[in-house]
């Protein structure tokens, strides 16, 4: 056995644990949960909650020439504390013994929690926590279920306006100082403090300052109990109604990993899941909110085409075969094709496949950079730009073809345009509605009505990020997986499915079946996917090539578990 | 706005703060004193004026500035009493104490509770502040007029004790 294993007894039985593990990751590693607030792995520990505190005994000292006897397995006895220990901020050492479920241990929890609940509200019906709350969670179970304060609970501030995301109520705050540990060690933006002291503590930020950092809302996810909560989410839905569907956000290249909920076909809130190598277990602001598009009411629902009269609803049936017999009357190096660095891997085969039977040589996609923010926030702010290089085959940067075809468009060298979930009149785009007019046939592929739509002949409904199936590979080269969330608006449809529709209206072959099928189509052409099918890519994904891009945010994170700050 | 500190003030400052060269946090504590010894008080603007001084957010200041009851936020009066109102003290008539002080200013200690510590007498010559032990329960009833400890102030005496600050 290594040397730096010791061996820890826990409720009575013994296992291995690497010297310096701390007692309360020994537990969990071991399967015994021991409550607390105040520790987060990610994080200092401070050990201000009290709630992990659990009996601890060693073996005892010996008298001078005395040797201790050792059991059948070479165990030396143990002797417990009288007084209990912190799990959290403890490590174990050789022949160290922890009792999680001795009457020492349940008499410590039943305190704890009679003290962090004399100043509570208990106001649960109302709070936006419950359901998810610690405090409640423990109170059932390791709680007394009464409390013997008879005075005044101490009145604090309610309803802090502490940021334009963020909701403070201090009398449900139990002072684990995790928000004030978040922004000080992983935001590096310490606005966060507790002003006065004992049961008068209040946790503050000072006037004139916000809690407004673009990671703000993880201390929403951190806080154990309901003093923070998101304006976004609050009061919108009971936890327990929520449905949780894993998934990764598109917002940028960096493809932090989530759990989407949503209730009857609505998104409701987006939240990190951790993958510590991708997002630990943050993810940015901007990307989490980054949902409401979806319930739109400028999505497209129906196939349009473009009459006289503007455009009307008509049948797939119709829209796509009109479609496809616009493109395929037009020689092939008149035709264009853009797509979207934010479309699955899927949907881009399926573009690569469009443009092989069209004979189209201009095909792109539109790029999007912004600035790396030094933590997750990826400078390229397409969620599969590399996906999109390595399926569609392109030979130089993604985007650096569209001005050419911007030219060739004003020449009068292009003279039809397929644009794939992107609006090309965005300011990424650059196309202006007026470049778009000199087309003589301009099709859309989107999921929202723009400007793009307006000028398109025929306009197919497509799936958000939200509600298609799928793989993308973010800036660090890693395959990850999409999963529809919620269903498609009206008879709109997954961008793959529209593709595959619109292929077979042209060759008249079979296409695929789903979206897995389609992978496997990808997999056997596109050898960086080789091997691969999208049902075996990992929830947490896995590396596909290597980029040599590396995570800010993960870095620094690394160093404070090489430093013992954190547990990581 | 902003908190104008006299040149020895800020020299004195900058001093101390030397003294803490492995956490300049450390100085908080320090600076708050000497700030509160020139201007009596701490205001907004001394808070940011520390923070920005040590390189804090000002709430990290701030948290400090309201755990210790020894610091004060508001403008006390000329000459500041504090009135020791633990066991000992209020065993020895200090609570009788501080009514004859107030009394005798013209304070009205209704005023006083947990978020204005002390009242200002309305000449602005005293403050008074019912505050936790002095650590002299020997010689109870005590009370701490600016940097001067009064032992064995009986209720009686109140008047007298003004008179010497008078």
């Amino acid at each position: 056995m290594a040397d730096d294993l010791v061996n820890v007894q826990i409720d009575g039985t013994w296992h291995q644990f690497p010297k310096g593990t701390r007692m309360i990751e020994a537990c969990r590693q071991a399967g015994v949960e021991v409550p607390h607030y105040c520790y987060h792995p990610k994080l200092s520990s401070p050990g201000n909650c009290r709630m992990c505190l659990v009996e601890m005994g060693m073996p005892p000292r010996p008298k001078p020439g005395e040797e201790l006897a050792r059991d059948e397995d070479g165990r030396l006895p143990i002797q417990w504390m009288p007084r209990p220990v912190i799990a959290c901020a403890n490590t174990v050492s050789e022949n160290l013994g922890i009792r999680t479920e001795s009457a020492l241990t349940k008499s410590c929890r039943e305190g704890v929690m009679e003290l962090l609940l004399i100043n509570h509200p208990l106001d649960c019906p109302i709070c936006d926590q419950a359901g998810e709350c610690r405090l409640q969670e423990f109170s059932v179970e390791h709680g007394t279920g009464g409390s013997r304060f008879r005075e005044d609970k101490v009145k604090k501030p309610k309803n802090v306006d502490i940021g334009p995301r963020v909701r403070l109520d201090d009398e449900r705050c139990i002072m684990c100082s995790r928000c004030i540990r978040f922004t000080a060690e992983v935001a590096d933006d310490p606005v966060l403090g507790f002003t006065e002291r004992g049961s008068h503590t209040t946790l503050a930020v000072h006037p004139g300052r916000r809690l407004e950092n673009n990671y703000s809302l993880n201390t929403v996810d951190i806080c154990p109990v309901g003093a923070l909560t998101s304006t976004d989410f609050r009061f919108q839905m009971r936890v327990w109604f929520l449905k949780e569907t894993e998934s990764i956000c598109t917002g940028c290249g960096r493809g932090c990993n989530t759990e989407v909920s949503s209730r009857e076909g609505s998104i409701l809130r987006q939240t990190p899941r951790e993958n510590n190598e991708v997002n630990s277990t943050w993810m940015c602001d901007q990307g989490r909110l980054d949902f409401h598009y979806v319930n739109s009411e400028a999505r497209l629902t129906q196939p349009l085409l473009k009459g006289s009269e503007g455009h009307r609803a008509v049948s797939w049936e119709i829209a796509v075969k009109t479609l496809a017999d616009k493109l395929a009357g037009f020689e092939s190096s008149k035709i264009a094709i853009i797509a979207s660095a934010r479309l699955t891997n899927e949907d881009l085969y399926l573009v690569r496949r469009l443009a092989q039977q069209l004979g189209v040589k201009e095909l792109d996609v539109i790029a999007r950079f912004g600035e790396d923010d030094g933590y997750l926030v990826a400078a390229d702010r397409n969620p599969n730009s590399r996906g999109a290089v390595l399926v569609l085959g392109l030979d130089s940067d993604p985007g650096s073809r569209i001005s050419g075809i911007r030219r060739d468009i004003e020449s009068g060298k292009i003279a039809a345009l397929l644009a794939i979930g992107e609006d090309l009149t965005s300011p990424e785009g650059g196309f202006s509605p007026a470049l778009l007019s000199q087309l003589e046939f301009l099709g859309q592929i989107h999921h929202t009505a723009n400007a793009t739509a307006d000028a398109a002949v025929v306009v197919l409904p497509g799936a958000t990020s939200f509600e298609k199936s799928g793989s993308m590979v973010n800036v660090t080269g890693r395959l990850q997986r999409l999963a529809p969330v919620v269903p498609l608006p009206g008879e709109a449809r997954e961008d793959w499915l529209i593709l595959r529709d619109l292929l077979q209206a042209l060759d008249g072959g079979n296409g695929a079946g789903s979206s897995d099928e389609v992978f496997t189509l990808l997999a056997h052409e596109v050898s960086a996917f080789e091997g691969r099918t999208l049902a075996s890519i990992s929830p947490l994904g896995e590396v596909l090539i290597e980029t040599g891009e590396t995570v800010p945010l993960l870095e620094r994170e690394k160093g404070r578990i090489a430093k013992g700050e954190i547990v990581g | 706005m902003s908190l104008s500190v006299p040149a020895d003030i800020e020299k004195e400052i900058d001093e101390r703060i030397t003294h803490y060269p492995v956490s300049r946090r450390s100085a908080v504590l320090p600076v708050l004193h000497i700030l509160q010894r020139h201007f009596r008080f701490l205001s907004e603007d001394a808070v940011s004026w520390t923070a920005a001084k040590l390189g804090l957010e000002p709430i990290q200041v701030l948290e400090v500035v309201t755990f210790y009851p020894g610091f004060r936020q508001e403008a006390p009066g000329k000459v500041h009493i504090r009135v020791c109102r633990t066991l000992s003290c209020a065993m020895a008539g200090s609570y009788e104490l501080l009514d004859n002080l107030c009394q005798a200013v013209g304070i009205d200690a209704s005023h006083m509770g947990h978020h204005h510590p002390f009242a200002v007498s309305e000449d602005g010559r005293f403050s008074i502040e019912f505050v936790e032990c002095l650590a002299s329960c020997g010689s109870a009833p005590v009370c701490l007029v600016e940097d001067e400890l009064h032992e064995r102030v009986s209720p009686e005496t109140a008047p007298d004790l003004l008179a010497r600050y008078s």
